[in-house]
């Protein structure tokens, strides 16, 4: 399948058009965020940056500062679940168009990415290395009060290659595994 | 000991830990790899893995961006050594934070502050087994997802229909590989305990993570048990990321223990295909005589 290639800020027409099963590569400007900017960012805290099209990474980096800049040295995802209590208020009130994480997320969310136009994007767990080598640059760093790994990371990323898994028309591939798994773990069970 | 030599030691152990795939799993993740059909979701996740592994190893990054939470348990004869090695544990995981080896990944609960540096109240976590001979160190870096989907069960367990016989137990087990989904990094690896109290059970489970994978248990009956919960894991159809494919556990490791007369639990610890975990023997001065 043709991978697809898309820059931030995503408009609607490109996140319409993005369906569960399409390989992407994606560059630009995308932003970490993990439990605490998401508590932050759903109880009423505004956003220092301009999520509008962008993506939302659940990712706590490793980052070393040298000098004046910082230097990303591992940056896989982390379980997007968790955010699962915040993701819909975010996407309803700052319209990033992509979140990007492991493990898909739930119906609040999907119906979320549905009404508002937006797609989850799943990265490899673990992949640390593979995927810091797509970030060519740290922009900013925000709420840092937060801890590292917990603040908010404007990181610029060129071809770095994700799978959607949850389209803004509905579909998951997380709940068609999910379904085909209990149907055969009812099998194993009942045998 | 030599205080330089030790922290020498637990340095490079713990870096080796974060940055080194141990060979067995790397091994398994190839097979699973090669067991995929090309060019499915399954494939691609597991060659995007081993490719990471490799840079990893290559450039002594951390293999995972969650360097996980430090469990180290300590075999040495007295109290002395242990709280030598203890020191020196501590030591290397504040420098290795310093220099981006390990990531900040202790919050103080009470002020939810991160304390920087890896340490904390009880982090980290370091259990010492009085035993005679050399001294042995297992360390491992444990990630917070896969922490997060390990679970205990007490049998009997209505919905799940388990009663409290080795039945119950394979309900239990597939039920814990079930819910985890992708959400603890599948292909993961399960320590498993039968038997224990709610604390004890924890403990021994993740203590079978210590296990290579080839590892056969010296008791034969278990040792069937854990062949074919992961034959039954594998048919789950739930794979690499949970994404789909044919390898959703890469091994299921069980030990046991005795139990109060009216409880019997059933614990899960579940592992990420990144489970990183060595273990190595000192000599007298400190230095590490082998990698076990």
């Amino acid at each position: 399948m043709a991978v697809k290639r898309i820059t931030t800020p995503l408009t609607s027409d490109i996140i319409r058009s993005l369906m569960a099963g399409d390989q992407v590569s994606i560059s630009g400007r995308i932003v970490t965020a993990r439990d605490q900017v998401h508590k932050h960012l759903a109880s009423g805290g505004g956003s220092p940056v301009d999520l509008t099209g962008l993506v939302i990474y659940h990712c706590g980096p490793v980052v070393k500062r040298q000098d004046d800049t910082w230097q990303v040295t591992a940056a896989g995802p982390t379980t997007s679940m968790r955010e699962e209590p915040y993701q819909a208020d975010i996407i309803r009130n700052f319209h990033p168009g992509a979140i990007m994480g492991k493990g898909g997320m739930g119906e609040k969310t999907q119906e979320a990415m549905r009404s508002q136009g937006c797609v989850y994007l799943h990265l490899v767990g673990g992949a640390a290395q593979f995927y810091a080598q797509r970030i060519v640059k740290v922009e900013a760093v925000h709420m840092l009060e937060f801890g590292q790994p917990e603040a908010m990371w404007v990181i610029k990323v060129e071809d770095l290659p994700a799978l959607v898994t949850m389209d803004c028309h509905g579909r998951s591939l997380h709940r068609q595994i999910e379904d085909n798994s209990f149907a055969r773990l009812q099998r194993l069970l009942n045998e | 000991m030599d205080k330089s030599l030790l922290c020498n030691s637990m340095y490079e152990l713990i870096k080796k830990t974060s940055t080194e795939l141990p060979d067995d799993i790397l091994g398994a993740l190839i097979q699973a790899g090669l067991a995929e059909k090309k060019s499915s979701t399954a494939h691609d996740i597991l060659t995007t893995i081993c490719e990471s592994v490799a840079l990893s190893k290559n450039r002594a990054l951390p293999v995972c961006q969650d360097s996980g939470s430090v469990f180290a348990v300590i075999r040495a004869r007295s109290t002395e050594i242990f709280l030598e090695v203890e020191e020196a544990i501590k030591r290397a995981i504040v420098d290795l934070t310093e220099q981006g080896i390990l990531r900040q990944n202790c919050v103080d609960t009470l002020t939810e502050t991160n304390t920087g540096n890896n340490i904390g109240r009880h982090v980290p976590q370091i259990h010492f087994h009085p035993a005679e001979g050399p001294t042995h160190i297992s360390l491992m870096l444990k990630g917070g997802g896969s922490e997060n989907v390990s679970t205990q069960y007490s049998l009997p367990h209505e919905g799940l229909k388990a009663g409290r016989d080795f039945d119950g137990v394979q309900r239990c087990i597939l039920d814990a590989v079930f819910k985890a989904q992708g959400k603890g990094c599948a292909p993961g690896i399960l320590g498993v305990c039968i038997g224990g109290d709610r604390g004890s059970g924890y403990m021994i489970a993740k203590e079978q993570l210590f296990r290579k994978l080839h590892d056969r248990n010296d008791d034969e009956v278990i040792a069937q048990l854990e062949d074919r919960m992961l034959e039954m894991a594998n048919e789950l159809d739930i794979g690499p990321m949970g994404l789909g494919g044919r390898t959703t556990a890469l091994g299921i490791k069980i030990g046991t223990a005795g139990r109060h007369p009216a409880c019997y639990f059933v614990t899960v610890s579940y592992s990420c295909w990144a489970t990183r975990r060595y273990c190595i023997e000192l000599d007298d001065s400190g230095a590490i005589c082998t990698w076990l």
